[in-house]
């Protein structure tokens, strides 16, 4: 395949051309290191224009439109030019409770920008970005990729001061990018003293085969939120034919209101590596990559810290422990911004330098998985809970929990609770307990593992959350009286619309057509055919797509529309149909033009 | 004995491993489709092929099937989902079928006939894009893109150039194409080349060639494209290798 013989000619400056080298030497010119490549490239150059995309192509034997098409795919990847400051305001509706709108306008206003835009002067641009994982500590927002927590309006204020005056980011009060843990209740998992390499020899000691035993009879589920069997996956990625195999840990946390995987790679990383190495040797592998959410960037420096240091017990590397044989690495890979990678085999393309875009399934990544090799992708949390297994053995793992749901669950609580934070509950605890253990009371709702999960009313807080209830990928999203449940359902529309990969026909063009009907029935527009339209939407996104996002993308949708009907039905126009052509709105332009806004300049005001 | 399975009550016979697109086509019956193309792995992006197998929903073109299974197609359930897809790519880009030169030789607009589309439904986007007349024998009309990737497929492994690609994501998901410049005259395609010829709408045009064959007796003008379509069953490639029988939409390397 050859790359474009116009790129060919394409001068780069010395200096960008001598940072680009470096970079691409560092990956051994390797092509499907290609996301790694350009997230670098952009950290360093502070943009990433066309001629710098072409020279990568050539470099790695790739076409210019296959690079460009995979850096245009990714929010982080901004192309063209990039301001100095990039503030992205995390914009889930916990945040937005928190006062975040208000707080990114004031900010705008104070920098004379419109959200969005870069400024004029390539100092500053200030937009929103999917939840960050810090709605524990919101409202937070990230510059230049690092995280800022507990914004204020004081804070705002300093900010704008700060970016005005030219100082680094760096330079600025550390306290700003403080990040709490806020762990609340701990249980199996965050009370176990982890001794690095405790795990990982009692799993040695077991054997490969006994090891994944163990794991069977823990009878340990992906905590992911899917809740495949860990032990037959493992299994299956064993017995699968090939000669490579690899053990893909899945920290792409992208699910709004999600933020226990930041709280395990911040504090219980070494059971994570450790999990990650107990799976390798299950199955064989030698060879194993962690998939860090972008977000999460900042957390990458310190966890490469903790693989040197695993490496330098021994822990990774060859021979490990002294089992001669068995050899095992870890490879991080930091995401830049695109919640699709979080569904597997999104994530394998990701991992392969492509687009994240999700796999026909058949074949399935145990078998077919990262370049074409049986493949295991498990989430953080299960695999911190291998190590849980190994030390102890599957039988004490198997008694706690709920019995089908077997163990503990780290819940990720926010919204209108006095003690947001993690908690870890063995499977089966229910919706009023954590409620009550978080501080919440005269609670309206609770959105349970995030915008493509479930919206619990009170009736029904006595569900458990355990696999064969209420499963959960850990978001816990707490609504209190006041909250408006249209604009919850409203603001998880838009982050579907937001987040499609745009492969398949029904997720890409319907979320955009479900987040434009919900502003519709937003801006009082709306009518009862609006509605129907939104299930009718939702029975053709669910049966047709792709892939779960797409599959999942109207559940909050109808869910709050099927248990807060009142919330919508309130907007309702009419109970007609509704146009959402707005005729006086469509004279908007020539009112501006002519400079009137008298009466006579608008039509159909008589309602 | 060839095993077979259901297609509508119909029995079809399969060679282990094909998709239920490929026996059924091969078996000369429609299934509605867009992206899937004989020389091409599978898509699986306009998800026009949707059927029923049992209880679950699956493409056509990534559904391997299997003996005895019972597939449901051209029933009103699925053809009400497959008109109202059609009317969401009608509505995504700009289709202005009475001005297109591709009018009367266009899968897209042949379906919408086929499944009885009497209107878009929904508002439309009206997206801005522009059109490419760089190239001195071709033009790209990127308002009628519909992303099936065929044009994609068809330079990258049949013309080995690798001419164009897709960025953006969600909804400004676009057709891209090989030059820093983004122009196509920039880029090494060709007339001959068999990208040229592989777009199922009106994107990719021959310029020069406007009307060569009259409206009202084009490919579609003629027969419905399912009549059509039966009655043509797919020839392939010489030079196209056999297609795997199932993928996903990774890009090749």
């Amino acid at each position: 395949m050859s790359p474009n013989r116009h790129s060919m000619q394409t001068p780069i400056a010395p200096w960008q051309a001598e940072v680009v080298a470096d970079i691409l030497e560092r990956y051994r010119k390797d092509a499907t290191r290609l996301v790694q490549v350009l997230r670098e490239i952009g950290e360093a150059l502070g943009e990433l224009p066309g001629k710098v995309l072409a020279k990568v192509g050539e470099e790695l034997k790739l076409p210019y439109a296959r690079v460009a098409g995979v850096a245009g795919f990714y929010h982080f990847l901004e192309l063209g030019e990039r301001a100095r400051y990039r503030v992205l305001w995390s914009d889930n509706i916990i945040e937005h409770m928190q006062g975040s709108v208000a707080l990114c306008e004031e900010m705008c206003r104070q920098l004379w920008i419109e959200p969005g835009r870069v400024s004029e002067d390539g100092l500053v641009s200030v937009g929103v970005t999917s939840c960050i994982g810090m709605g524990d500590q919101g409202p937070a927002l990230l510059v230049n990729g690092r995280p800022v927590t507990r914004m204020t309006r004081e804070r705002v204020g300093a900010m704008v001061e700060a970016i005005r005056a030219g100082a680094p980011a760096e330079s600025w009060p550390q306290e700003w990018f403080a990040v709490d843990d806020n762990i609340r209740r701990r249980d199996l998992l965050l009370d176990h003293p982890l001794k690095p390499g405790a795990a990982l020899a009692a799993a040695l000691a077991r054997g490969p085969a006994a090891m994944l035993e163990e794991i069977r009879t823990a009878k340990l589920r992906g905590r992911g939120g899917a809740g495949f069997s860990t032990g037959e996956k493992w299994l299956s990625c064993r017995d699968a034919p090939g000669n490579a195999r690899y053990v893909v840990c899945n920290a792409d946390e992208g699910e709004p209101g999600t933020f226990k995987d930041r709280v395990l790679l911040t504090r219980y990383a070494d059971m994570v590596f450790e999990g990650m190495s107990i799976a390798g040797f299950c199955i064989g592998a030698r060879q194993g990559l962690l998939y860090l959410r972008g977000e999460y960037r900042y957390l990458l420096e310190s966890l490469d810290a903790g693989l040197s240091r695993r490496r330098a017990a021994g822990l990774l590397g060859c021979d490990i422990l002294g089992v001669a044989g068995f050899h095992f690495d870890i490879e991080i890979h930091a995401g830049v911004g695109a919640y699709v990678c979080g569904e597997e085999s999104a994530l394998i393309e990701s991992l392969e330098g492509s687009r994240g875009v999700p796999r026909s399934r058949p074949p399935f990544p145990v078998t077919h998985g990262y370049l074409g090799a049986p493949t295991t992708v498990n989430n953080v949390e299960t695999l911190a809970a291998a190590c849980l297994i190994a030390e102890n053995g599957g039988n004490r793992y198997a008694a706690v929990g709920s019995g089908i749901s077997t163990g503990t669950k780290l819940i990720s609580v926010s919204g209108d609770c006095a003690r947001p934070g993690i908690y870890e509950y063995p499977f089966g605890v229910s919706v009023a307990q954590v409620l009550t253990d978080a501080g919440a009371s005269g609670t309206q709702a609770v959105q349970v593992s995030g915008p493509s999960g479930i919206c619990v009313a009170p009736d029904e807080f006595g569900r458990r959350l355990a696999f064969e209830d209420l499963p959960s990928a850990g978001a816990f999203m707490v609504f209190g009286a006041g909250r408006d449940m249209f604009e919850v359902a409203r603001n998880f529309a838009h982050f579907f619309a937001h987040e499609s990969c745009g492969f398949c026909t029904p997720c890409r063009v319907g979320t955009s057509l479900v987040s434009k009907l919900m502003d519709k029935i937003g801006a009082g527009q709306g009518s009862p055919y609006d509605i129907n339209e939104l299930f009718k939407l939702h029975r053709l996104m669910q049966s047709t797509a792709h892939c779960g996002l797409g599959h999942s993308a109207c559940n909050a949708v109808v869910d709050t529309l099927n248990k807060f009907r009142p919330a919508f039905e309130k907007r309702l126009h009419s109970l007609e149909y509704e146009p959402a052509f707005d005729l006086d709105q469509a004279l908007s332009q020539a009112r501006q033009m002519t400079g009137r806004d008298d009466a006579g300049a608008h039509l159909g005001n008589e309602q | 004995m060839t095993p077979v399975f259901l297609l509508d009550g119909e029995a079809i016979p399969f060679t282990p491993g094909q998709t239920i697109m490929a026996a059924a086509r091969a078996a000369g019956r429609y299934i509605p489709h867009l992206c899937w193309h004989p020389d091409f792995r599978p898509h699986g992006s306009c998800r026009l092929c949707t059927v029923k197998a049992g209880e679950h929903f699956a493409a056509a073109c990534t559904l391997v099937a299997r003996e005895g299974m019972s597939v449901e197609s051209r029933t009103a359930e699925l053809d009400d989902k497959r008109r109202t897809l059609l009317q969401m790519l009608f509505v995504e880009g700009n289709h202005f079928c009475p001005s297109c030169e591709k009018s009367g030789a266009c899968k897209l607009q042949a379906s919408a006939y086929e499944l009885k589309m009497m209107s878009p439904h929904f508002d439309h986007f009206f997206p801005d894009r522009p059109v490419d007349a760089s190239h001195p024998d071709l033009l790209l009309d990127f308002n009628r893109c519909i992303l099936c990737e065929l044009c994609v497929s068809a330079s990258r492994d049949v013309d080995g150039k690798n001419v164009f690609a897709i960025s953006g994501r969600g909804i400004k998901t676009h057709l891209i194409v090989n030059s820093l410049s983004g122009q196509l005259a920039d880029t090494d395609m060709s007339l001959t080349d068999h990208a040229a010829g592989v777009c199922p709408v009106g994107v990719i045009l021959k310029k020069r060639r406007g009307f060569a064959v009259p409206i009202g007796e084009r490919r579609y003008d003629k027969l419905p494209i399912s009549a059509e379509e039966e009655a043509s069953p797919p020839t392939r490639l010489p030079n196209a290798g056999p297609p795997p029988p199932r993928g996903g939409p990774s890009e090749a390397t």
